[in-house]
């Protein structure tokens, strides 16, 4: 499977994504902001960063690049797409989850490892998951606080879209300790915490990030890439 | 060549830990009597005259500002 990874200006863990995927079996291909053009991908990581310096709000300029044009509507046509801190700030403000995240309620960036709940294993990036695992992720972020109006909220418990919810305390203000969400079909993912620091416990603080990018590499098996309701079929 | 002011305010209900943060901090600096404060942002626009309000106000809604989580208004002002 080809995964694509997005650099922007100022995008710092496209080089971990890209490992992470070849850590799945999956061949990375590097994605230039400023191409439309995503070379012919069967999914697309949105990494993490400071794209465009987190000038305006982070991801407001990034939402605008080239790249995101089509990745918004690969996206909206099923392709898997993955959105990982700054990412998951960009598909948030290109529309492809709700809500959008703001400065931690205590002000300080967050660095350490974070426990994870798995509240939906039925994504195209979670079904390596048992449900309710717990996993241990770094997370570091300054702007990581979920929001969204009461309604979204409810419709996103109500669905089981809530993907990632914070165990332990709340790290920076997250509504309903949200720590990533997904769209109504499955396929799209964000979240705050970075899984792709997680794949080996020699440069991480375990593995457990890996089952993100297993979980993708199994709908090749499925042969669900692109479909609908791609969770459905994809429990290991 | 018009000035535009767009200013955008974090909605009431969004917590507002910036603006939190500046209002803890006055009266440690000896001001008192502030009871509250929400920050957010002041754009100055320069805008060529055949610019109309409705495109001002899609600049504000879909780029100055994101509208999950804030509030903004368009004004004209003498430059």
């Amino acid at each position: 499977m080809r995964v694509g990874v997005v650099t922007f200006p100022g995008t710092l863990d496209d080089v971990d994504a890209q490992r992470a995927v070849r850590y799945a079996d999956g061949e990375a291909v590097p994605l230039w902001h400023g191409d439309r053009d995503l070379k012919g991908v069967d999914a697309v990581i949105v990494p993490g960063g400071f794209s465009y310096g987190d000038y305006l709000r982070c991801g407001a300029i990034a939402r605008f690049a080239p790249v995101m044009q089509e990745v918004v509507e690969a996206a909206n046509k099923g392709m898997p797409v993955l959105g990982i801190c700054n990412g998951f700030q960009i598909l948030a403000e290109a529309h492809l989850l709700p809500g959008a995240l703001t400065r931690n309620h205590k002000l300080h960036f967050v660095c350490r490892d974070q426990w994870l709940k798995v509240e939906n294993n039925s994504t195209a990036w979670t079904g390596r998951y048992d449900l309710n695992a717990e996993i241990l992720v770094p997370l570091k972020s300054g702007e990581g606080g979920y929001q969204a109006d009461q309604t979204t909220l409810d419709e996103l418990e109500g669905e089981g879209r809530v993907v990632f919810r914070y165990v332990g305390d709340n790290p920076n203000g997250s509504r309903n300790n949200i720590a990533g969400i997904t769209n109504a079909r499955g396929n799209v993912v964000g979240l705050m915490p970075h899984p792709e620091h997680a794949i080996d416990a020699l440069t991480g603080p375990t593995d457990d990030g890996l089952g993100m990018f297993l979980s993708l590499l199994d709908l090749v098996g499925a042969g669900s890439l692109q479909g609908v309701g791609i969770g459905t079929e994809v429990k290991a | 060549m018009a000035r535009v002011v767009v200013d955008v305010m974090p909605k009431p209900e969004i917590l507002d830990p910036q603006g939190q943060a500046v209002a803890n901090a006055l009266p440690r600096l000896g001001f008192e009597g502030i009871t509250a404060v929400r920050q957010g942002k002041h754009f100055e626009l320069e805008v060529a005259d055949d610019v109309d309000d409705a495109t001002l106000a899609k600049i504000a809604e879909t780029f100055l500002a994101n509208p999950v989580i804030e509030d903004w208004t368009v004004r004209r002002v003498e430059a």
